[in-house]
């Protein structure tokens, strides 16, 4: 019943950008992952939704090369993750992908701007370069007024929405987006939803969203279903 | 409401008379709300003429409530059909969803799967509400929004149900 | 639903409400895992160390108390000890102090005139010739397999040993031997009736007081500065667990009692750790010699009132730290809870401290000299208040500074912008840094200044040796003495001289003009400064002191009637032997050559027939011997050679790096002092930067995910610990050589630079800053793994 996710209808790319095959991963006498699979097609929305504890952060985290699976594999534009040093993923994570969690990742002591030009300097952009473009992004998710402040000092969905600007600021790929509403009221939450899937539309980037919340699943493309470790796809396609 | 289905649901588990069917209809899905036993019969009828049950024996004595009905291989069919099948999602879908899942829990049919069909069903709703909000005005927007409120209501509804399914079960083959 | 009435709130009476903020402090103090319990023992220990060195400080002017005491009982030279004529309470003695390798060793030549002559302090039996009495370490010395020469020098039996009451401290080598050689008539030995004199003159020099004062200041604030830091290690997270705790409703006197309660804790069983720490440290401090002071453990008794206020008032003071500290969280919690910026620090009462600390020292510039006696408290306070300045002004410093910075890379970015959040933190620490490299700056600069007394440049190269005895009647001749001194191995050439002391008047009434007079053979002469011709009857004036030799002569002339030769007396009485001798005329001056063999000296060079009716006793005999100084023993043959023709003569070597030796001790001990003292304070960072870390565990997590390597993250923990000390260095460098150049001008010395010392302290910073860094990437490592990605 581990259906495999078929191709989305309407998507020219005919090979999936980022695969994940039978990944088994575990911690201690917790199967987190128990043979998931799962396909994510350039510039596509997915949802991945279940319930809690099924595995959801942990198959993102094996997509992203953050940890790597125990058994299984994980291959994006060609290149197998699985097979690569961390130095090798880590260079991957900074040029191809972008990252939004729930909470707590914006460095507090930094500005807001240069929180956003963060990725942009960690592959060696110069400031002002960088804090240029970050400041547009900024502008894109409209939060350029907020440069300045620290991230103590502004809202959740202010915070948020500067974290997104900070996943889309390198032109990634694909951003993998873990509850990035999780701390937010639903008005706030679909604001900032809106923003984020417009912009990574129009960037042509792939979300990995990891959600709980339907209304917020309901900006993806389609939805992949976590349960007991393993992923189903169960929208019928073409 | 589907009657008919939940009649083909329940002569899967064994044939049964006119009479058990309705108070095993009654007991399982009315809800307070009995069934009139001429609702009972016709449905039984209009069964019979569609070839998806038969009668498999009548017992001595007059009267409908003599005979006993059993389910075609083809009313088998049609109810995993409809088991399979998403309801179109609509307000006030969960007596026909819960009907499905006893039934499927019943007939030891893969609940969940209902379920998930159903889900997704109600996601693609609300991914296409969800894109009519962002090209709409202010009056599509608020309308969409109240039917994707309703919607996720459904939804949560139905996380909640496959959460609990093997409650469920145990309770249903009792 | 019942519907029940509103149960009253209880009101908690004042003192069970106290109670219970403080009980609450106190298991804050116990919970929360390992970090709070290292947290606690941080506090505890730093504590404990800062009650430890104020109980060894209050102990100290007893201790030195007792050393004076003890040093005055056995005094053997003072007017009121001495007597004319030989009686049965009389006592000949003289001293006989000598040298092995490079330790001194003190002794007195004992010789009764009679049954009641007066036994030494420490002493139950008289020697008799061919016996001594000798103190525990110099019997160790003697009895060590390598003494051969010593035991030459000192054949002696050894009849018993010194008790405590008569040494001043327990490393002292001393001993006393009879002897029946003494005469003091003819200028060898005194007679005296007894021990023992209140002179009422300091044991320690003022130039040693100084030294001891600023020793204690720069180990103890250092300590002060630590158990300041320690109480409020873990501070961030604590505060923000108390601004928590006020966001839910408490008020400020219950965070107040509630933190007090926590930094009590720590602090109370500081205060046991403390006194543990001094009663073993006291045990080991007979081991310890320092300035050749050495201290019995008896001696270090803090006085009941100096210790009771100790054991109170370090906890005290910890308590009142950490309420201060509280301030930020008491006034702004939300600010402390969500981490914003603090409000800037202010700086003038900071620059007020070391202000004031100079103008206290500042009248103490222009004085008298070296031999001036300084008002301690006035020293003491002037210096701490510079150094406290020096931590009072870091954490002004490292914000003003941080302030500033901005741009460079990403690493660098993130530690500018760590501290510009919060730099009191770490500027608290390195403040002790600062506050010890500062003081032991000073304290080096003070040493290498006082140093460059023993420095001054005498033209003589190492090898030489110059041998001063009493020419008495019936003793030996230069000549004998140089014959001998070159039947000794080890030594190359020789040349001995009779030394007279001349005295004419002066320029001011009582106060006479003396100069040395030496009578030796030509070919001596010649050895001694770098003369042409010479003849029997010829006479040289020899003048090294700077000025003209036209001063010299202002009040020698040839033929001039002057006094010749002096009885040695008691104390500052001196009597002519020959009240009217003629100089000889026809003065030749002369030159010292650099191979001079002899000490450049002033004086007259004369010829056996010039210095016709001089006297031939009531001087001494000077000799000087060039010494291999390849040969390792040779200088201690030479001295048991002199030993043995005049155990109170006195052997010098002629080295001019001699005297540094002692101070190269010191020094280390400084170093090693202060780099104990800054690990102590890298452990601190150390816990600092670890907690800091753990606190940012999700947010590391989240940058390791988004691909930071993990070299940036490193070099930032690095840029952040090395920002704050490298200013804090600077700072030290700074304010230590100010504080050194005060200290110096005091002493009357010429200020100068101690380039090796401030690079040495420079390069321990640096080191603990590196240190402290590599410590903390292992646990850096840990945080950084994916793990810390999952909500806490
Ligand atoms: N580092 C870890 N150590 C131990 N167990 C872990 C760890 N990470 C995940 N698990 C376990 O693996 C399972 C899946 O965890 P995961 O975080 O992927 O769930 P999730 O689907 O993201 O849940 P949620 O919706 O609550 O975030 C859980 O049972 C969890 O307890
Ligand atoms: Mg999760």
């Amino acid at each position: 019943m581990n259906a495999i996710s078929e191709r989305p209808a309407g998507l020219a790319t005919p090979l999936p950008l980022l695969s994940a095959v039978d990944l088994h991963k575990s911690f201690g006498p917790t199967n987190a992952l128990a043979g998931a699979e799962m396909h994510v097609w350039a510039g596509e929305v997915v949802a991945v939704m279940g319930p809690s504890g099924s595995g959801k952060s942990t198959m993102l985290h094996c997509l992203a090369g953050i940890v790597p699976p125990d058994s299984g594999h994980v291959s994006y534009d060609g290149r197998l993750l699985t097979g690569m040093s961390d130095a090798e993923r880590s260079t991957l994570r900074r040029t191809e992908f972008g990252f939004v969690f729930q909470f707590g990742q914006l460095v507090p002591e930094l500005s807001c701007l240069e929180n956003v030009a963060l990725p942009l300097r960690l592959t060696g952009v110069r400031r002002r370069e960088a804090e240029r473009r970050a400041l547009e992004w900024m502008a894109r998710l409209e939060v350029d007024d907020l440069g300045g402040k620290r991230p103590g000092e502004v809202s959740g969905g202010q915070g948020q929405r500067i974290a997104v600007a900070r996943s889309l600021v390198t032109g990634p790929r694909v951003i993998f987006a873990d509850e990035p509403t999780g701390a937010l009221d639903s008005l706030n939450g679909e604001r900032v939803m809106q923003l984020f899937t417009a912009a990574a539309k129009e960037s042509g980037a792939a979300v990995v969203l990891v959600t709980h919340e339907a209304r917020v699943a309901a900006y993806s493309d389609r939805e992949v279903v976590v349960r007991d470790g393993r992923a189903l796809n169960l929208e019928r396609m073409g | 409401m589907a009657i008919g289905q939940a009649f083909l649901g329940l002569l899967e588990t064994g044939p049964r008379h006119g009479y058990d069917l309705k108070r095993a209809y009654d007991q399982r899905f009315g809800q307070g709300r009995p069934l009139a036993y001429g609702q009972v019969y016709a449905t039984l009828s209009r069964l019979l003429k569609n070839g998806l049950v038969e009668v498999d024996g009548i017992e001595p004595g007059d009267g409908p409530e003599r005979k006993r009905y059993a389910v075609t291989d083809a009313g088998v069919t049609d109810m995993a059909d409809w088991l399979g099948r998403p309801e179109k999602p609509e307000p006030y879908l969960q007596s026909t969803l819960y009907t499905k899942v006893v039934l499927a829990l019943l007939t030891e049919r893969p609940a969940a799967e209902i379920l998930d069909v159903q889900r997704a069903e109600h996601l693609r709703l609300m991914r296409e509400l969800t894109r009519r909000k962002a090209t709409g005005d202010l009056a599509d927007q608020l309308v969409c929004d109240h039917a994707l409120f309703h919607l996720e209501a459904d939804l949560r509804w139905l996380e909640l149900t496959a959460a609990r399914l093997d409650q469920l079960a145990a309770e249903v083959r009792r | 639903m019942s519907t029940t009435a509103p149960a009253p709130v209880p009101r908690r009476s004042a003192l069970r409400a106290w109670a219970g903020d403080l009980l609450f402090g106190a298991r804050l103090a116990l919970s929360g895992g390992r970090q709070g319990w290292l947290r606690t023992v941080m506090t505890a220990f730093g504590v404990g160390l800062g009650v430890a060195l104020l109980l060894a400080a209050t102990a100290v002017p007893s201790a030195l108390q007792s050393r004076q005491d003890r040093s005055e009982a056995r005094l053997d030279f003072s007017r009121s000890l001495g007597a004319e004529q030989p009686a049965d309470n009389t006592l000949l003695i003289a001293s006989a102090d000598t040298r092995f390798r490079q330790q001194d060793i003190s002794g007195r030549l004992l010789q009764p005139e009679g049954p009641r002559a007066p036994l030494p302090p420490g002493v139950a039996t008289m020697p008799k010739p061919g016996e001594m009495v000798v103190s525990p370490r110099l019997k160790e010395l003697l009895a060590a397999s390598d003494s051969t020469l010593l035991r030459e020098r000192l054949p002696q039996r050894i009849i018993g040993t010194i008790g405590d009451s008569g040494l001043i401290g327990p490393a002292e080598y001393y001993f006393y031997a009879g002897t029946d050689r003494l005469d003091p008539d003819s200028g060898v030995g005194r007679r005296i009736t007894g021990f023992g004199d209140r002179t009422g003159y300091s044991a320690l020099s003022p130039m040693l007081v100084l030294l001891v004062i600023i020793g204690f200041v720069v180990l103890l604030l250092p300590v002060a500065v630590f158990v300041a830091a320690a109480v409020r290690f873990g501070g961030e997270r604590r505060d923000r667990r108390l601004a928590a705790l006020r966001l839910v409703g408490a008020d400020t006197r219950m965070i107040r009692r509630i933190a007090a309660g926590e930094a009590a804790f720590g602090a109370l069983i500081g205060v046991a750790i403390g006194a543990v720490l001094f009663l073993a440290g006291r045990e080991l401090v007979r081991g310890v010699v320092l300035f050749d002071i050495s201290l019995f453990p008896a001696d270090l008794r803090p006085g009941p009132l100096l210790a009771a206020s100790t054991v109170l008032a370090v906890p005290a003071a910890a308590i009142a730290v950490t309420l201060l500290a509280m301030r930020s969280v008491v006034v702004e919690p939300l600010g402390v809870f969500r981490q914003a910026q603090a409000p800037r620090r202010r700086v003038w009462w900071r620059l007020l401290l070391p202000v004031a600390g100079v103008a206290l020292l500042a009248p103490l510039f222009s004085g008298a000299g070296s031999r001036r006696t300084f008002n301690e408290y006035q020293v003491a306070g002037g210096a701490v208040l510079i150094l406290v300045g020096v931590a009072a002004l870091l954490p002004w410093l490292v914000e003003s500074v941080v302030a500033r910075l901005h741009g460079g890379p990403v690493a660098w970015q993130l530690a500018v912008r760590r501290l510009q959040l919060d730099s009191g933190t770490s500027a608290r620490v390195v403040s002790g840094i600062a506050v010890a490299a500062a003081g032991a700056i000073a304290l080096q600069m003070l040493f290498s200044g006082v140093e460059g007394d023993f420095r001054r440049e005498t033209g003589q190269d190492p090898g030489k040796a110059y041998v001063s005895a009493p020419a008495g009647q019936g003793l030996i001749l230069p000549a004998e003495l140089d014959r001998r001194l070159r039947a000794t191995p080890g030594v190359t050439g020789t040349g001995s001289a009779l030394e007279l002391l001349v005295a004419a008047d002066g320029d001011l009434p009582g106060e006479p003009a003396l100069r040395s007079l030496y009578i030796a053979p030509c070919e001596t002469l010649k050895t001694l400064a770098r003369i042409d011709t010479c003849r029997d009857g010829d006479a040289f004036s020899l003048d090294n002191s700077g000025g003209s030799a036209g001063n010299m002569m202002a009040h020698f002339t040839a033929g001039q009637q002057v006094e010749v030769g002096y009885r040695s007396g008691m104390g500052d009485e001196m009597r002519p032997v020959h009240p009217n001798w003629t100089m000889p005329t026809g003065l030749r001056p002369v030159e010292s050559a650099p191979e001079s063999l002899g000490l450049v000296y002033s004086g007259f060079l004369l010829t056996p027939g010039a210095a016709k009716g001089a006297p031939q006793s009531h001087g001494r005999i000077a000799g000087y011997a060039q010494v291999d100084s390849g040969s390792p023993d040779a200088y201690d043959r030479l001295r048991n050679t002199v030993a043995a023709v005049d155990p109170t003569a006195t052997v010098y070597r002629l080295q001019s790096t001699e005297e540094n030796k002692r101070f190269a001790g010191i020094k280390r001990g400084l170093f090693a002092g202060v780099t104990a003292t800054l690990l102590l304070i890298g452990a601190s960072m150390l816990v600092g930067t670890v907690e800091q870390l753990r606190e940012r565990r999700r947010l590391l997590a989240v940058l390791i995910a988004f691909g930071t390597r993990r070299s940036t993250l490193c070099a930032s923990v690095l840029w952040q610990t090395a920002m704050p000390v490298v200013l804090g260095i600077a700072l030290a460098a700074l304010s230590g050589i100010g504080l050194g150049s005060a200290l110096l001008t005091m002493v009357d010395h010429p200020v100068r630079l101690d380039w090796a010392s401030i690079l040495g302290f420079s390069s321990v910073g640096a080191g603990v800053v590196l240190l402290v860094t590599a410590a903390s990437l292992p646990s850096l490592w840990r945080m950084m793994r994916a793990e810390g990605l999952r909500t806490e």
